[in-house]
């Protein structure tokens, strides 16, 4: 359960990204998150992962305060979080399957089980063949697809999202937006941020919309 | 639990002698000037153990020769003995009768002549002890406790000998501190600027890294392994350069000191001193890296 008190956010040049947001999300939800650039999304989700700091109020996953946690204790929540970036961020020095390989060596996972969860996230992308590809030949598409294997390796509990259909085309938003149905049908608990309101127009998931910094009902 | 960590380490070790291969002549030469700086101090140290240990006996155990009265008796060298034996400062003795004092004499070259003129032997008995300390003041002391007693001719020590052998090893130790302390700055400031770059070359891996959880200690280990390991073979060049050294100089030397009937070789690092020089290298690597990562790391936080 993901529980936003109060919480504001002030960049140090002034901006405020956000102002006293309150938000629930239940564990096991699946919640888009929509708004223009510029609205906040990126920084909501960034402060779940305490890759920003709130200036205000509190952030409580599973029980735990993020807003105060110690540095030392970050990677650990990080860890719980599965997180697709915009710009993917992947690391072109190496193929794909030492991609996806990265978060689980990062959590010490024993070398026997690896490489066969490595495949089994790559098999749900549908990058299985591409596994001694690098990522400097990969389209797209195919590049979030990892991104999103990536997310997923380690079984975290909660997925965040941020623009993952970005400067996909229709089909390929509707596939990705899939995966992420079939991640939240096994109780994972998914914060997708999308300005494409094409995807949330027959969707049953909750959405919240982000105006200036505040919750638009 | 235990088995995942020893694996993690075995994977960064695997990762960082790829790395170092990955970058045949950086590493190299690296190694090679890291090596040399090494070899100097080291090179010094081992002349040194070889100056004290050509000097006869080990400088820190000085030798005193005691010159018995021609007439002394049997039992009074008993008595002497026993005295020097109950002394504590005293390591070893050992007794020269005049007899033998004489053949030692009249083997010495050139000297066959006048000692064969002799009528009588003229040499008295003696007694050579080593002692524990090597102060003067400690022998200046025991010098004339042992010149009081009565059976004793003469006491004799060179002192200023030992005095300027303990000041010339003085030197020498203070110069391979001196240099020791300079090289190792340098190796570090090596590794520091080493360990810089490639921090600056990984830093999306290291982001990356960062926002998908990888703890401090993570993402500093396979800078520390690098430093490590090529503070290691830095030292092995060393060693190797070291050896290579003094076979070369001993194989001058020793013709030249033959000519002089001289037995004069230069003995190697010995085992344990070579244990020291891998183990040492390895840190100041290790430390170079460790500072270098303190110092860079917490630039690079993911936003």
């Amino acid at each position: 359960m993901i529980i936003f008190k109060n919480v504001s956010k002030r960049y140090p040049d002034g901006y405020v990204a956000l102002n006293n947001i309150d938000l629930t999300v239940e564990s096991g939800e699946m919640v888009f998150l929509t708004g223009h650039s510029g609205a906040g999304k990126s920084t909501l989700l960034k402060l779940i992962a305490a890759i920003e700091r709130p200036t205000s109020g509190t952030i409580t996953i599973s029980g735990q305060n993020i807003a105060q946690l110690k540095p030392g204790a970050i990677p650990y929540l990080r860890r719980k979080i599965g997180f697709i970036f915009q710009d993917h961020k992947l690391l072109f020095d190496r193929n794909v399957f030492d991609n996806v390989l990265l978060p689980l060596q990062i959590s010490n996972f024993d070398n026997k089980t690896v490489a066969s969860r490595v495949r089994a996230a790559l098999d749900k992308v549908g990058l299985l063949k591409k596994e001694k590809a690098m990522p400097i030949a990969l389209s797209g598409g195919e590049r979030q697809r990892l991104c999103i294997a990536r997310a997923v390796v380690h079984r975290p509990s909660i997925l965040i999202a941020d623009e993952p259909t970005g400067n996909l085309d229709i089909e390929y938003a509707q596939d990705i937006m899939s995966m992420f149905t079939s991640f939240n049908q096994v109780g994972v608990t998914a914060l997708i941020a999308t300005h494409d309101a094409s995807l949330l127009r027959d969707t049953e998931h909750r959405i919240l919309s982000l105006k200036q910094g505040k919750l638009a009902v | 639990m235990i088995r995942a960590w020893l694996m993690q380490h075995g994977f960064v070790f695997l990762l960082t002698l790829k790395r170092l291969i990955a970058t045949p002549v950086t590493s190299l030469l690296s190694v090679i000037v890291m090596g040399i700086a090494l070899s100097l101090p080291a090179g010094i140290y081992v002349l040194m153990e070889n100056l004290s240990s050509i000097s006869g006996q080990s400088a820190s155990s000085p030798q005193m020769s005691l010159f018995l009265k021609l007439d002394v008796k049997n039992e009074d060298i008993k008595s002497i003995k026993q005295r020097l034996e109950e002394n504590s400062q005293i390591v070893s003795l050992q007794f020269i009768p005049k007899d033998i004092a004489l053949q030692q004499l009249q083997q010495s070259n050139g000297l066959t002549d006048i000692t064969g003129s002799l009528v009588h032997n003229p040499l008295p008995d003696a007694f050579i002890v080593h002692t524990l300390e090597n102060t003067s003041e400690v022998l200046e002391q025991l010098r004339v406790t042992i010149q009081r007693w009565p059976e004793i001719e003469h006491v004799q020590f060179d002192s200023a000998w030992i005095e300027r052998l303990n000041a010339l090893l003085k030197l020498g130790r203070f110069v391979v501190l001196m240099l020791t302390t300079l090289l190792s700055v340098a190796i570090i400031a090596i590794m520091f600027n080493t360990i810089r770059l490639q921090i600056l070359t990984k830093r999306d891996e290291i982001e990356i890294s960062k926002l998908i959880g990888a703890t401090d200690s993570f993402i500093q280990r396979p800078f520390l392994y690098f430093g490590a390991i090529q503070g290691l073979v830095s030292g092995a060049t060393a060693w190797l350069i070291m050896t290579l050294a003094i076979q070369a100089m001993n194989e001058e030397l020793i013709p030249l000191a033959q000519l002089y009937d001289f037995d004069l070789q230069l003995q190697q690092l010995s085992p344990s001193d070579s244990i020291s020089l891998l183990l040492f290298s390895a840190w100041l690597g290790w430390l170079g890296a460790r500072l270098s990562v303190a110092s860079h790391l917490w630039q690079i936080e993911p936003r």
